[in-house]
Parts: structure tokens; sequence; C-alpha cells
């Protein structure tokens, strides 16, 4: 763990140790007859300071429900079981005020789209230094930070991007501002949600390589929702899989990539094309994932299962431990051949 | 320009936007049942390039040729138009925007027929039966309107409709994209069938150089409206010529990947 | 060229519209909707069967009872010249839809014809045909009529002619701007890779998949043009006395009020802003219902 910068404004900082984000059992359902199982069922999650943590899935696994959750956005009607804590304090029984209060403090978050993050009439200098106003910083320090913090994510002449408004930005340009202000109040978790799914492969290298470098420098606990595992496997220490609503697996990445043990797993390995030379062409999975509008008994995956047996179809696995990590599998113990 | 070549030939296409050159003298060519990826950031002009050839943009200034066929002025008739259409057809990126959301999708690949051929209803509704059959979809889905259906049943129905006049050359703008990952190998094994069979070329249009890897034979790569680096696929792929495909090459991620040293190298100028 | 997962399918049932918008669109929703269907579906009831339902023929004068008020006889009184309120009422609704119907009809069509072309053709064409109803939409659509009117004589023809030409550009901007966006989508982009004539994609796809918000618009707009006519009666320079007409109506209404007749004036008022805010609600929610559909 790196030595941490004090966090601005008030609430007292984690002792050192304790999760950055720890998400315990949560589950999310929309109101009855909007969908016939949980958008989110019994998810346990969490966020070491210092640590990148990746959220995978396809579409409809519930990764993005699940990430927008730990700022307290819900879908409209939902109701919520389990706890979403930062700093110790679960964020679903917040006031609205103390919900502000741990936004700008203490969580920050890096959508897929960056124009959608920032109000286009504004410049990029009130964009970064409206939240460090928020919380006392005088204009002239609010200013010199803000020039800080493009600097740090490589923006050239930075008093001088204070100064232009969003369109005068690119896609990679414009994340990386938005970057920046997720860090003005040197928050202890970032939670990026698709971050670099717009920009292009070498943009995408450049936001990467700005998000791994500040992380290490700061300490901050990084969430990262992406639907590419190769991406994940390059930027993450762990590594939660999600499929219908639920963690399917988790363990370390280099395990989770050499020794999958969950079927699925296995099947997003094989399914992802790789670009080494000699690679084997990418292996479908039968089926398509979930809906929201089928509840299937027993395990999820099941009906794209290759290993699926009739117990699967029944009985629904818990995630349990298998080498240093978890799964959700009747079969878990048996390995599964690469 | 002999015109007698087999194949799609491209000769020098152009394309202006003003000032700004998005396609800037493009060449190559695609021998018939061949697959050549078109690979490129956003602006590099990639898919103003494929548009062109499907007439969706008219070219500046350039020549496209199909067996010997000009393609690049704008048709002068109904039957030059058909013609044409008959030659090269499109699948686009976004199954959730290209299909027509008030047609079931049946419909949707038997006015293609209609358009085409003279089969009459019966005989349509069985090329109907088979082309969508081909692409892995039965009746049910054959009488649903698009929003019933998935991104990847969706993207199998485009491919079936663009099957439907028999094409000598499909051109897939970024086809596969949009689809979830275990999708999107479902998508590429099926246009790997497809190929085999009908031994149509393909125009893969993607950013994804993993991708390539795996359904073309041939790679070109566009920076600026400008081809920087052309070649067989493997060759391209293991041993980059161009600074700006080492670049691309090395910006995939992958284990062990260092996003640094891309970031550091791109900084540096090509 | 950007990789787009379906925000949808991840985020179910998150709020995605404007704050600001959801005021007018509940508006536009529910029972609110049904009653002004119901009022319109009334309204044009009345107007079609004013002959077999009026108690009173309108025009009949019966100066004897000059400005009865409500009895068991006039329901809603008499006007100066002692006709009966509610049979004019119930005649001036036909007069009151009619105008507003050709109105409604001949710009919707014109503005139609006009946006499509534009947005289809692009170019200069677009731009002649953007400028030329630019050019009408500078002029005040009542000056227009007004100036008809002078040159035409008085009666309903000049003033319906007048607000069809001033209305079009209205619809035109609205299907040329519906028209460009659908075209970008990959769907018609299809058509056209497919070797479809630009006419066949425009009737059979383009048009019925904008269609419903140009009805949406014209409902909308079948309100304005309703009150529209009604001032131009009101200033004499529509319907002219003695038919029944609703605008023509307040104005005769006039002089009754320092008599301490209200009704005269008050009742046709009433049935200008009912009418007008019943088709405000059906058009509101009506677009709300495509708005709808398509997320």
């Amino acid at each position: 763990m790196t030595e941490r910068n004090t966090p601005m404004g008030a609430g007292s900082p984690p002792p050192a140790g304790s999760p950055a984000l720890e998400i315990d059992g949560l589950g999310v359902r929309l109101p009855d007859g909007k969908a016939a199982r949980p958008i989110l069922d019994g998810i346990d999650l969490r966020v070491l300071p210092g640590e990148t943590v990746g959220l995978v899935g396809e579409s409809g696994s519930g990764k993005s429900v699940a990430c927008r959750s730990v700022l307290g956005l819900l879908p409209a009607g939902a109701r919520t079981t389990g706890a979403v804590r930062i700093a110790g304090r679960d964020v679903l029984t917040m006031s609205r005020a103390e919900l502000a209060s741990v936004r700008t403090r203490q969580v920050a978050m890096v959508f897929q789209d960056p124009r959608a993050s920032v109000n286009p009439l504004r410049r990029v200098g009130d964009f970064l230094t409206e939240g460090l106003r928020a919380a006392g910083t005088t204009a002239a320090e609010a200013t010199a930070r803000a020039v800080e913090l493009l600097d740090a994510v490589g923006i050239r002449d930075a008093p001088g991007a204070l100064r232009r408004r969003p369109h005068e930005f690119s896609g990679g340009m414009l994340q990386r501002v938005v970057i920046a202000a997720a860090l003005a109040a040197e928050p202890a978790l970032l939670v990026a949600d698709e971050p670099t799914t717009a920009l292009d492969v070498t943009t995408q290298a450049e936001i990467i390589a700005i998000l791994t470098r500040l992380r290490a420098e700061r300490g901050t606990g990084l969430l990262f929702v992406t639907h590419d595992l190769e991406l994940a496997s390059a930027v993450c220490d762990r590594v939660y899989v999600m499929y219908a609503g639920r963690i399917v697996e988790t363990r370390g990445t280099d395990e989770l990539f050499a020794r999958p043990r969950h079927p699925y797993t296995a099947g997003l390995l094989a399914s992802t094309p790789r670009i080494e030379a000699g690679a084997p062409a990418p292996r479908p999975i039968p089926g398509r994932p979930v809906s929201l509008t089928e509840a299937p008994p027993g395990c999820a995956f099941a009906a794209r299962c290759p290993h699926a047996q009739p117990r699967c179809r029944e009985e629904a696995p818990v995630l349990a431990r298998y080498g240093d990590g978890l799964a959700a599998c009747h079969r878990a113990d048996e390995g599964i051949e690469p | 320009m002999t015109g007698t070549e087999r194949g799609l030939v491209v000769q020098g296409l152009c394309k202006r936007y003003g000032d700004h050159a998005a396609v800037d003298g493009v060449s190559f060519t695609l021998a018939p049942g061949s697959s050549l990826a078109v690979v490129g950031e956003s602006g590099s002009g990639k898919t103003t390039t494929v548009r062109m050839l499907v007439g969706l943009e008219r070219p500046d200034g350039g020549s496209v040729r199909l067996d010997g066929r000009d393609r690049s002025a704008r048709p002068r008739n109904r039957a030059e138009r058909l013609a044409r259409a008959r030659e090269i057809q499109m699948v686009f990126q976004d199954p959730y925007l290209s299909l027509d959301p008030r047609v079931p999708v049946g419909a949707c690949v038997e006015e293609v027929l209609r358009l085409h051929t003279r089969l009459d209803a019966a005989a349509r509704r069985t090329r109907v039966a088979d082309l969508l059959s081909r692409v892995g979809l039965g009746e049910r889905e054959a009488a649903a309107l698009p929003r019933r259906l998935s991104g990847g049943q969706r993207q199998r129905v485009a491919i079936a409709r663009a099957l439907a006049v028999e094409p000598r050359v499909l051109v897939l703008d970024e086809a596969v994209a949009a689809l979830d990952v275990s999708i999107q190998a479902q998508i590429l094994d099926l246009l790997a069938t497809i190929r085999r069979e009908a031994g149509i070329g393909y125009l893969f249009v993607t950013h994804d150089l993993a991708v390539v890897r795996h359904i073309a034979e041939q790679v070109m790569v566009l920076k600026a409206g400008r081809v920087v680096e052309t070649g067989p696929v493997d060759r391209v792929l293991d041993t980059p010529e161009h600074p700006y495909t080492r670049l691309l090459l090395d910006s995939v991620p992958r284990r062990g990947w260092d996003p640094a040293l891309v970031a550091h190298s791109r900084r540096a100028p090509a | 060229m950007t990789l787009i997962a379906p925000p949808a399918a991840d985020a179910p049932g998150m709020p995605r519209r404007r704050p600001g918008l959801r005021l007018l669109r509940v508006l536009g929703q529910g029972p609110l909707f049904t009653a002004a269907v119901v009022l319109l579906a009334a309204l044009v009831l009345v107007a079609a069967l004013a002959p077999v339902l009026s108690p009173y023929d309108p025009e009949a004068l019966d100066l004897a009872s000059s400005l009865v008020g409500t009895t068991g006889d006039h329901l809603l009184g008499t006007d100066q010249s002692g006709r009966d309120i509610l049979s004019r009422l119930m005649h001036g609704a036909r007069t009151g839809l009619l105008g507003p119907l050709v109105v409604v009809g001949v710009s919707t069509v014109l503005g139609t014809v006009i946006g499509m072309v534009a947005a289809w053709r692009g170019g200069w064409v677009d731009a002649v045909l953007s400028r030329s109803m630019d050019l009408v939409f500078a002029v005040p659509g009542l000056l227009l009529a007004i100036m008809l009117v002078s040159v035409a004589g008085p009666g309903m023809t000049a003033p319906v002619v007048a607000m069809a030409v001033a209305y079009t550009p209205y619809a035109g901007r609205l299907v040329r701007g519906l028209a460009r966006q659908e075209k970008a989508r990959p769907y018609i982009e299809s058509y056209r890779v497919q070797g479809w004539s630009g006419r066949a994609i425009c009737l059979r796809h383009l048009l019925p998949n904008i269609a419903p918000t140009i009805f949406a618009q014209s409902a909308m707009n079948f309100g304005y043009a309703l009150m529209d006519l009604a001032a131009l009666s009101f200033l004499g320079f529509g319907v002219q006395p003695p038919t029944a007409d609703w605008g023509a109506m307040i104005n005769e209404g006039q002089s009754a009020i320092q008599q301490g007749a209200m009704l005269p004036a008050l009742a046709p008022s009433v049935c200008i802003v009912l009418a007008v805010v019943a088709f405000g609600i059906v058009g509101e929610g009506l677009a709300d219902r495509i708005a709808k559909r398509e997320r």
C-alpha cells in the first residue's frame, strides 16, 4: 500500500487495510411484473485501497447496475437488499446530503461516454474546480490544483485547457479531463464503467496507462467494469465475473486466466479473439445471455454450458472456494479442460 | 487499367469534406472469395472508403471496378442500380438500428427478393426460410419484429438479408463490434462458414486487430485517409513494417501488457 | 466507429428523461388524455349532427327574446338578436372544425412533401426549399390572412388558404428534421445499398416511421389553427354573419357584456379554450406515446 494523501474535507480516512469498497449480499429487484429475476442477486465484492478489481460480464449481466449502486444510483423503483459500504458506511441507507458528500469526496466515477458527463456549455476549468470550490478551497488554489491534475493526466498546456470548452476536445482528451475531475477530491475509490470502450485502441492504452499510474501513486482503489476480458487481464489484480445478475467466479487475474473454474469464464476466454500468432479461432458459447424476463431454475448458465448435468438445471450452485478464489459451479472441483 | 481484372479493384479513391481529405488515394484489390480486413482508428477513413464502394458516398476521385465493371460513377438507370446492388452488399455495425423497426424480419429478407428476383410468392417464402436457416434463425424469428430479437439475432438477419442477392462482395462495417464477446464469436464463426460455402469476398472493416487474425487473409492499415501498410495478415501482425501498425499492435491489451510504453511511443512522432 | 454496448439491456428502468419535460409529459397521459379524446370525439359528433341535435335554427332571429338568460327553452340563453346560443355553438363547431381540418390537412401534406424532398435530396434542393420555408415563416400568418382577405374579400376561403400556407413551414421544418435524422439511420442506408429507389424508400419506409410524430404535431397544430381562424373571425375577416362561428360569436357578444349578459361572449370563448387545450393534450400525449415506444 503506497502512502496516501489525506482525503479532502470531512469524513475520516478509512483505517489502513480496510476495504475502499465493500459490497455485501447486494440484491436489486425491479418492481413486480417488470422482470422475472432480480437484476442483482447476492453480490459480494471488495476493493482494497490501491487495488484494481475487474468486474467483467456481458450485456444484461448486471455489471453496470452493480457499479452504479456504489454511487447510490439505482434503477427507478428498485428494491434493494444487502449493503454497499464505502469507508465503512452503507450508501444504500444514506440521506441525500450524505450521499452527495460521499460522491464528492470519497467515490468518483468515470463513465463510458465522456461527453455525457460534462456540461457542454461550461469551460473545462469550471468543471474541474466546482467540486473543490464546493469543498471550500479558494479560487486560486482550486485553479492551481486543476492545472496540476490536468498535467497529471497528460494534457499539455493545462492553463490553456482550463479556458476551453468540452467540444474543443477529442473523446480521448475529454476522458482525461473527466478522470482529472474524478481525482480532484482524492477519492479513496474510483469506479470506471467501460471508460475506454468508446475510444480508439491507442487512446485506450494511454487512458489505461494514466489510470494505473495514478492508482499506484495515490493508492486509490479502482473498480474497473468492462466487457473486455483481455483488457481486464491486462490491468486488474483480481477479477469478478458476472452472469445473469450473479457473481459466478472471482479470483486473482493470473489464476483466473490460467485456470478458470467456471465454464462461463472458460467460455468467455475461449470466445475472445486473441491476437497472438497461432492463437486458436474464437470458440463461441452457444445460445445467448439470459434476459431479465427469464428466470431459469438452477444455474443460469446451464442452458449454454457444455458441462451441464441434470443437477445444474435444478439446483442453483453457490459461490464456494476453489483454488485461490470462488466459483459458483457444481463441477468446479473437477477442473475444466482448456 | 485494363478493365478485365477479376475481383474488386479500387484505385486512387479520394473523398474530401471541405478542406479535409477523409480518404486520400486508397488503392487495393480484393480477389474473388478472399477476405481483406480494413483496419484503422476513428478518422482513418475506413468507413468512408467502404461507403463509397456501396454507393452511400460519391467519390471525388479514383475508380472502383468489380470484375472490370466500373461502379464509381452515379448509376444511369434502375437496371444499373440493381445490378450494382447485387454485386456488393453491406452489413452495418449497429444491429439495433440497421433493421426497419416496422418490418418483421422475414418480410425484411423477402422484400429484397421481390426487388431483385422474379420468384413468385411461394418460391420467395421458401428462399426466405432457406436464408434464415442458413444464419441459424427459424420460423418463429421470421415472424418477429426486430425489437423482439437480441443483438446477435438481428445481426444474423442483416447477414441473411445481404446474402439474399448472392453478392460477390460483402462489406462488413464493424459488424461484430457492438456484440457481446460470446455472440461475436458466433457471428465470426457464421461468417467463416458462409465464406467457405458461398465463396463471397469479404471487406471486413474493424478497429479490432485481434479479430483480424481470425477473419481475414489480407489486411490494409489506414491512417488519416491513407494506406500505411498492407499485406498478408500473419506477416503484418507478426512483423509490422510501419511504425503506426506497430503502435496499433502494441495498443491491443493482453496479459503482461504495458500501456505506458504505448503512450510513450504514441507521443514520439511516427 | 465506436463500440457502443446497448445500455438498455444492462440498465433496465433507468430514468433517462430530462426532468423538466416530465411535468409536461405527465399531463399528456392517463385520465386527462382520455378526457381530452372523449371531448374531441363529442365535439366532432356534435358538429356532424348539429342540424339534428340543435334545438333551434342558429340563424333564426327572435328579437322578442333578445338576451334571455339560461332557461328551459334556451339552455345557454340567447344573443342580442334572440338567436339560441346553444344552437349557434353547435353549428359553430362545424366551421370551427372544418377550417382547421383543411388548414392542417393541406399544410401537413405540403410540409411533408417539401420536408422529405429537402431532407432526401440535400444540397441545393434542400437550400432552396429551406430558405423558401424560412421566407414564409417570417410572415405572420394573421397578417398573410388579412392581406389575402383584402384582395379576395371576406369569407372562409381566404383565411383558410392563408393559414394553410402559413402552417406549411411548421410541418415542413419538422418533417425535414425528422427525415434527415431517419435518413442517416443504417436501416434506411441498407435499403439504399439494396438498390431501392429514393422514392420507394421514402414512401414505404421513411414516411411510415416518422408518420406518428407528424400526426402528433398535426393534432397540436389543429388547436392552434382553430384559435387563429377564430381570431380572424373575431376580427371580422373570417366567417361572415349571420353564419354561426365561435370567433364571430365572441365579437357579436362583446356589446352584450355591457348590458350584463356574459354568456353570448363567454360560451364560445370556453368552447375555443376547451378545444385548443384538448388538441394540445392529445398531441402531447401522442408524442409521448411515440417517444415511449421508441425507447
